[in-house]
């Protein structure tokens, strides 16, 4: 018969919250960056959780392939992609919010009364005996006996998959890259030449040359194609007319 | 405390994942919500192992671990190539043939 110890009931009654509340912050935050780390976070707790639950192998292979592996794919991925639109909170379909959210409370319900009501028929066992000999060496001894089959089978699966993300990922160039020359043509050859002599530089001259702060243009506003549009999408532009030269000192004088 | 706790917790963080599916339009954050289901079904086979004292639970939670890496895998690459093809990570974006 399992009893739980108090210092195992504490790290649950900790950490849990801390769990759900990570997991529904991942619903409202705007940044998909912000998502990925609140992810990385409930993992670890499910992590420490597994440990707590006589898994040792499963906790740390949640570490290594999960927040190690999964996670940094994911934040890979995140960096390659960039931020665009869909990273906005706002509805594309009207009334999903509502109805997602109503059939979550009914559904999370559901769960929640169903396990409250189910009865196994005999108390909670416990793995003292199970894992007798380690918890690695009792896992190895089934996975190695009775479920070696679906053991090849995985691996199967992971050379294919390893095999579809190539594919996936490979890219053949239909026509040649454009040299130099070509692009500097073309630019001339454009509807405008208004960028045949390339974009303005970011930064206001001697006050502030940050690539977050457009140029000036002569009358005064701010020059929007100056700075990368990456950033104006992540809202890291900074205001240029807080470094704007208000009159110019004429006290100095020249040194000889 | 009785081990059926965690369970609450596993059902919790598996209907957070569904609404999370639902609501964002990222498909990245979609994926990761994904990435949520599949850890809370992992958190009930762990604990059902514990319960029943049989290690069978941790087994298929492996299987499931190297499933879900699996997947992760794939349709990040499927997510890079919509990407560079559409240039936009927004699901609700790539539903050209209901036009």
């Amino acid at each position: 018969m399992l009893t739980i110890q108090t210092p195992e009931a504490v790290m649950f009654w900790v950490l849990a919250p801390v769990a759900v509340l990570a997991s529904l912050g991942m619903l409202l935050v705007k940044k998909a960056v912000h998502s990925a780390l609140l992810l990385a976070w409930v993992m670890i707790t499910l992590a420490i959780f597994y440990i707590a639950q006589d898994a040792l192998f499963l906790g740390i292979v949640q570490i290594v392939v999960y927040t190690g592996a999964v996670m940094m794919l994911f934040l890979f991925i995140l960096m390659l992609v960039g931020v665009d639109a869909s990273d906005s909170l706002t509805e594309t379909i009207p009334g999903l919010r509502p109805i997602a959210i109503t059939a979550a409370v009914g559904f999370g319900g559901l769960l929640v009364s169903l396990i409250g009501r189910a009865t196994l028929g005999h108390g909670a066992v416990g793995l003292d005996t199970a894992n007798g000999a380690g918890n690695v060496q009792a896992l190895a001894k089934l996975l190695f006996s009775t479920y070696v089959w679906p053991f090849e089978v995985v691996s199967a699966l992971l050379i294919t998959a390893a095999l579809g993300a190539m594919v996936l990922a490979h890219h053949q160039r239909t026509v040649a890259r454009p040299t130099q020359r070509e692009q500097a043509i073309a630019r001339f050859r454009g509807e405008s030449l208004g960028s045949a002599a390339g974009l303005p530089n970011p930064g206001v001259f001697a006050r502030h040359n940050a690539v977050d702060v457009p140029a000036l243009l002569p009358d005064g506003t701010a020059a929007p194609n100056s700075i990368s549009a990456t950033l104006k999408a992540r809202g890291d532009m900074l205001d240029s007319a807080q470094f704007e030269l208000g009159e110019v000192d004429n006290t100095v004088t020249e040194e000889k | 405390m009785n081990p059926y706790n965690y369970l609450y917790v596993a059902g919790l963080l598996f209907t957070i994942g569904a609404v999370g599916v639902v609501v964002r339009r990222n498909a990245i954050v979609v994926f990761m919500c994904v990435e949520l289901m599949l850890n809370a079904a992992n958190l009930t086979l762990v604990t059902f192992a514990r319960i029943n004292g049989t290690l069978d639970g941790q087994v298929v939670a492996f299987f499931t671990m190297v499933v879900a890496a699996c997947e992760v895998v794939v349709g990040l690459a499927i997510i890079v190539t919509i990407y560079r093809s559409r240039r936009s990570a927004s699901i609700d974006d790539a539903s050209l043939l209901k036009r």
